[in-house]
């Protein structure tokens, strides 16, 4: 039945046209109403929201993959950049694919997890979801972060298939804000190479100092965990006996470098005890055996088969 | 120029600049001035979006003004700047992602600067809707005046660069520029902001404010009641 059908669009084309020309005839009336009547007051807030909310709207989500793409560009750049590999003006992506390698770890046993892929897999979201994450029993939680990922997205530095920097995406609680970083580690899991944080809202000035490159260089050369006294350290061989629990931590003022235990220490930030404090807790929570302890000593002993 | 524009929008477009600088002469948007202009690259592009709010909002809110309700008068107002301003920070984040970074919360904060609701209120509730859009972009160029004329002796005197282009050898990298911190900090700029205002004052005395009471001497005994 065709006809039908046809009369079915007619009437829903007229109807729609009745409906438009209704607004028309209200529009009319309302514009024609005093400014200050209640019913125009609130037909023009009403029309007024509509008309913007649709523009906010339309402009957040037209954007959104935009703005998507440029905050995973600027995690890149800030992983490069705790690896010491960010040059100016170079492609961030193509340096990123060229130099790190990302993994996916296994925060209990310290193993590699193959089966998810590293690229598209998002630590911090998997945190929030509860069929992948973890919620840390109160008296280890030092970070204040109560969940956890059950998996973690490290990054790596090789050099002709040698590792030569771990990346460990690191996060807890300063003053005001959950800080989230990337603390490198240099091959033999004990070294600090670098420490840097992307996301923070500690106070400017004060506890916002985390992101201060002098303060950051203070980091280069510290050591995560207490050492026995072996010789073998000396050499840069160090063995699973060598390894103690994590030490490092920051101090008020600074750190006097002559006395013994000064590997441990950063100078604390001036007038930032709290975030300070912050840093100290989660630097040493990641490092715990709740963190990446397990995984680092899987890849000091793979080291030691190797050499 | 005179063909496309009548002595109006010229005189709005111009005015703006120094003769009714709103910042120097109206001392209106000073909190952002003093926030973002410590790199020329972020000052241009605060200057570029506050224009484009003002103009743009100026020339919504007059398109509608025999229409606005006199009881919502600054809601209707703030709904419109206020979502330019989201669209202009959404905008920055998609496209410009670093400096939006920089500036933080100084675009969200133009919702409140006071030039977009001195203008609004000023001069687009009175007047037609491209009058409105010159004087917000003739307005936005004087804030703009300013904070190019601030970040260009905060940028070179504190960190020896303009745009991010050496100018002056810095010390630590071998050459003879000691750089002078506290230009880098947001107060600095109170004192150039103020050097302005006192240089163009002396030079245009008509913007001098008259002074409202005298301070009389202490010999005379009377204390100084007004």
């Amino acid at each position: 039945m065709p006809k039908c059908k046809h009369m079915e669009k007619l009437n829903a084309t007229l109807e729609q046209y009745e409906q438009y020309r209704n607004f028309i005839i209200y529009k009319d009336k309302v514009l024609a109403l005093g400014n200050d009547s209640l019913e125009k007051t609130i037909a023009i807030a009403v029309s007024l929201c509509l008309v913007c909310a649709v523009l906010v709207s339309f402009a957040a989500v037209a954007l959104k993959p935009l703005q998507i793409g440029n905050k995973a560009d600027d995690m890149k750049k800030n992983i490069l950049e705790v690896a010491g590999l960010l040059e100016e003006g170079a492609n961030i992506n193509k340096a990123f694919s060229d130099k790190i390698e990302s993994k996916i770890v296994d925060l209990e046993t310290g193993e590699y997890v193959e089966n998810i892929n590293a690229d598209e897999y998002d630590q911090r979201k998997a945190a929030k979801d509860p069929a992948q994450s973890i919620s840390i029993p109160k008296d280890k939680d030092i970070a204040h972060i109560r969940i956890k990922a059950k998996y973690a997205k490290v990054f790596l530095v090789k050099e002709s298939g040698v590792i030569k920097s771990i990346i460990l995406p690191i996060n807890g609680y300063g003053l005001w804000s959950t800080l989230y970083g990337f603390l490198s580690l240099e091959a033999d899991g004990q070294t600090v190479q670098s420490i840097n944080f992307y996301d923070q809202q500690e106070t400017p000035g004060l506890g916002g100092e985390v992101v201060n490159p002098k303060w950051r260089a203070l980091w280069k050369g510290k050591k995560v965990y207490a050492e026995t006294d072996q010789p073998s350290l000396e050499k840069g061989l160090i063995t699973e006996a060598d390894i103690g629990e994590p030490a490092l931590s920051l101090i008020k003022g600074s750190v006097d470098n002559t006395k013994p235990g000064s590997q441990y220490q950063v100078d604390g930030l001036a007038g930032a005890t709290l975030t300070s404090t912050g840093v100290t807790n989660l630097v040493r929570y990641w490092t715990s055996n709740e963190g990446f302890a397990p995984y680092l000593k899987k890849v000091r002993t793979v080291k030691e088969v190797k050499s | 120029m005179s063909a496309i524009l009548n002595d109006e929008t010229k005189k709005v477009l111009v005015t703006p600049l120094v003769n009714d600088n709103p910042i120097t002469l109206q001392v209106l948007g000073i909190c952002s001035a003093l926030a973002v202009t410590s790199q020329m690259s972020t000052s241009l592009i605060m200057a570029l979006a506050l224009t484009l709010v003002t103009a743009c909002s100026s020339a919504a809110i007059s398109a509608i003004r025999n229409h606005i309700p006199s009881s919502i008068r600054i809601i209707v107002q703030m709904t419109i700047i206020a979502s330019l301003v989201i669209v202009v920070d959404q905008i920055l984040k998609a496209f410009a992602y670093d400096v939006s970074k920089q500036l933080s919360v100084f675009v969200g904060l133009i919702i409140t600067n006071c030039i977009v609701m001195g203008r609004a209120e000023g001069y687009a509730m009175k007047n037609p809707p491209l009058e409105s859009f010159m004087d917000g972009i003739g307005n936005g160029l004087g804030y703009s005046l300013i904070l190019i004329i601030v970040a260009f002796f905060r940028e070179t005197l504190g960190s020896g660069k303009l745009l991010g282009i050496e100018v002056f050898k810095l010390v630590k990298d071998g050459g003879w520029y000691d750089p002078n911190g506290l230009m880098l900090l947001p107060p600095s700029a109170f004192f150039i902001i103020g050097l302005i205002i006192w240089g163009v004052r002396q030079w245009k005395p008509s913007q001098a404010e008259k002074v409202e009471y005298k301070i009389m001497s202490i010999a005379h005994g009377e204390g100084g009641h007004h």
